[in-house]
């Protein structure tokens, strides 16, 4: 059974019909290795050079700045783990959140395991920090200070920017990294009035492929490849390029980008509406983070008294994708750390939230559509 | 109400017979969907558990067949309900059933509550038994046809409610037609090993399993005469009737093997026995509790019928004398029957259907109670 409603966009995202016609172009005929020289190399390395200030002009970056990589998890490892690695004469101390995607709290729990000390900061009821939270933790030997930029499962938005401009202010060194794989597609971000030094991003969250994705790393940075091998990315990700997924990542940004301000309206407008629809049913609810400081497209809502996995059953029997949190590998539903985060560990909001995620092609019968299957469900859920 | 619009959602472990059910059903055009349990966590350091392996199975079973399928996490029911009983009754030096209740508690109780808040008409199961409907409704289990297979003695604690709600697809097969069915339709699971054993030890050795959850407390073997024969390494890891495990030969009153004629709690003591007929392996009668049945009629004071005290074993024919107050009763043998363990399951059966069953808690040799716990 095919869902017939997708509404987990924060999950991943369906990939934009153009973006799928450029690839399959570009898989059929640019398979040349980017690192030749004669004609099919060449025309591949014009089309991952030509990427690449897409990508650097989407964030207000230099190309140079670019490192292409196989997506956001890639990116915040080496981020993380190289710039602990890089500057640990002068250090040992990270400064992070306890509501950071898996990949980059195993890896900062990774190097806390291995010498470093972590300063793990609590995010308050809305799910952010504060800039002054960040500054009262830096010491003389804080090396790295790594920020969400918009969380992936409340949406809940951090001062990046104010951040950013604190810690440039230091008379020291401190590494900037932002993970900003859920924030990329609807927020405008510039790393140079966010004096931003280290950025994730992600093309399967923008209806490009999955398996691609950069780092953006500012220029006097020079972290080393993660990866080791071949001397692509100028020595600082080794791998033969993905050339197919690049052009189709490419044209996803270009399509983002040309709509960014309205698509963030549009899923800002869906979201609320959702609310409202839900205050109609009479169910019992409240949402999760902030609804005003928080990524358009992500609603993280506590349907309460209900089992959330009993509901995304029932949603899903009736065709509509939403999710509940991530499996384990013999696919049991683990309690979320962002939402321990929140309320504690026994709040019933863990097992009790449900996350609607807008993207490509939703629109406001949607939300009529999965409101009235939650009331139905809800309904049937007190019954038995 | 037509197959396409019942829904039956199917206990999927991860084995053939499992697998084959979900297939059977969704063939004959229910509204199947595929729920994996997990009732027991036994990750390891690297953090893979063996419940990773049989999900991996629902997932492509499920797929090939094309039905939805989740995983629903009953470790805590399974703790507080069966494996907390399960160590409650070794303490007391009796040997407990963990099947049949996890099949009482779990997979008719907790699972089939889950399944009903999902729209479930049905659950079903991989079980071998079969379910015979009345016109009115009512719900007979009966064995099922694969002798070697039947699985009955473990569901003899399902109330007519539960059966009520309940498909078992393969009680008309044989084993090797399931496995034959799982082949043909090229199901992941076909050539997958049965479990064996229990559950969550799985592969363990079970002394070993059981030595980190309760205290082993070492004492003396005698036999009934109170000679000295070694040391037992714990009441706990022995069963009335067992041989294996002794580690004394021949010697006493005649060479032939020793075996475990009783238990004394208070002393400690393990009692041992030489010969398989030993009489005091024999009693003619027992005492057993918690009795429940699968038919909603009331049942005489006293009755014949047959039974079965052990899985797998002949039928027995046995006068039952029933106290429907307190659920007790007390069951005569028409023969006297060897090793009757307290702890396991005496299950009653009229011909084909199984009535239900009790938990043994003493046996008796005429007017003598044998030192069983």
């Amino acid at each position: 059974m095919k869902n017939q409603l997708y509404l987990d966009h924060a999950a991943t995202t369906p990939m934009h019909p153009e973006v799928v016609e450029v690839m399959v172009s570009a898989l059929t005929s640019h398979y040349g290795n980017a690192s030749s020289t004669h004609q099919l190399g060449r025309e591949s390395k014009g089309l991952l050079e030509e990427a690449r200030v897409v990508f650097a002009k989407s964030i207000h970056a230099k190309p140079e700045e670019i490192i292409i990589t196989s997506g956001g998890t890639e990116s915040d490892n080496m981020a993380i783990v190289k710039t602990a690695e890089k500057m640990k004469a002068k250090g040992r101390h990270i400064i992070t959140t306890n509501i950071e995607h898996p990949a980059v709290k195993n890896p900062i729990q990774y190097l806390e395991k291995n010498g470093y000390e972590v300063t793990w900061l609590p995010v308050n009821k809305q799910g952010t920090i504060t800039v002054d939270q960040v500054m009262n933790s830096v010491r003389e030997d804080t090396i790295l200070v790594s920020i969400i930029y918009g969380n992936n499962e409340i949406g809940s938005l951090m001062p990046i920017g104010t951040i950013g401009k604190s810690l440039n202010e230091l008379d020291h060194e401190v590494v900037f990294h932002t993970d900003a794989v859920q924030a990329y597609g609807t927020e405008h971000i510039n790393v140079d009035d966010q004096y931003i030094d280290l950025l994730s991003v992600s093309a399967h969250k923008i209806n490009g492929p999955k398996g691609i994705g950069f780092l953006y790393m500012k220029d006097n940075l020079n972290l080393p490849s993660l990866m080791m091998g071949g001397e692509q990315e100028k020595k600082r990700r080794a791998g033969t390029e993905n050339i197919p997924a690049i052009v189709g990542f490419k044209r996803a940004v270009e399509l983002r980008q040309s709509s960014k301000a309205d698509l963030s309206n549009k899923y800002e407008g869906l979201k609320l509406e959702t609310i409202e629809r839900l205050k109609e049913t009479g169910i019992a609810h409240a949402v999760n983070g902030s609804l005003t400081n928080s990524l358009p497209h992500i609603l993280s809502v506590h349907i309460q008294g209900v089992s959330a996995e009993k509901l995304l059953i029932h949603l899903d029997l009736a065709g509509i994708a939403v999710s509940i949190g991530s499996a384990c590998s013999a696919g049991n539903i683990e309690p979320s750390h962002v939402l321990s985060a929140l309320y504690g560990e026994d709040h019933p909001a863990i097992a009790e939230t449900i996350r609607i995620s807008f993207g490509y092609g939703s629109e406001s019968n949607d939300v009529l559509k999965v409101v009235k299957v939650i009331e139905k469900a809800v309904a049937f859920l007190k019954k038995t | 109400m037509t197959n396409s619009n019942t829904r039956v959602v199917v206990g999927m472990s991860g084995g053939v017979d499992s697998s084959v059910t979900a297939l059977l059903l969704k063939q004959q055009g229910y509204d199947v969907v595929g729920v994996f349990m997990k009732n027991w966590d036994d990750t390891d350091e690297n953090g893979v558990c063996t419940a990773t392996e049989d999900y991996k199975d629902v997932a492509l079973v499920a797929n090939k067949i094309g039905i939805p399928y989740y995983s629903i996490n009953f470790e805590k029911e399974y703790w507080d309900k069966v494996f907390s009983y399960f160590l409650e009754e070794y303490k007391k030096g009796r040997t407990p059933n963990p099947d049949v209740m996890c099949n009482k508690e779990i997979k008719f109780k907790a699972f089939l509550d889950y399944a009903l808040s999902l729209g479930a008409d049905y659950v079903a199961t991989g079980h071998y038994a079969r379910i015979r409907r009345d016109e009115d409704g009512t719900a007979h289990m009966l064995k099922g046809l694969d002798n070697n297979k039947d699985q009955t003695y473990f569901l003899n604690q399902l109330s007519q409610e539960q059966l009520s709600k309940v498909l078992f697809p393969l009680g008309e097969m044989e084993k090797k037609e399931v496995r034959a069915i799982a082949e043909e339709h090229d199901l992941a699971t076909a050539g997958k090993k049965d479990s064996t054993g229990i559950c969550f030890i799985g592969e363990r050795d079970f002394k070993d399993f059981l030595m980190d959850y309760l205290p082993a407390q070492p004492g003396n073997m005698v036999t009934e005469e109170g000679e000295a024969m070694g040391k037992h390494d714990g009441l706990m890891y022995y069963t009335i009737g067992q041989r294996k495990g002794l580690g004394i030969g021949g010697n006493g009153t005649s060479n032939e093997p020793w075996f475990v004629i009783g238990k004394n709690l208070a002393e400690n003591e393990l009692i041992v026995g030489q010969g398989f007929t030993h009489e005091h392996l024999y009693a003619t009668h027992l005492t057993a509790s918690q009795f429940s049945f699968t038919v909603d009629r009331e049942l005489p004071e006293t009755f014949k019928c047959t039974a079965k005290f052990r899985y797998r074993q002949r039928d027995v024919g046995v006068t039952v004398h029933l106290n429907n107050e307190e659920k007790t009763a007390t069951v005569e043998f028409d023969e006297p029957a060897r090793a009757i363990t307290p702890g396991q399951a005496i299950v009653l059966y009229d011909g084909d259907e199984c009535l239900g069953g009790g938990t043994i808690d003493k046996a008796f040799k005429e007017s003598d109670s044998l030192q069983y716990v």
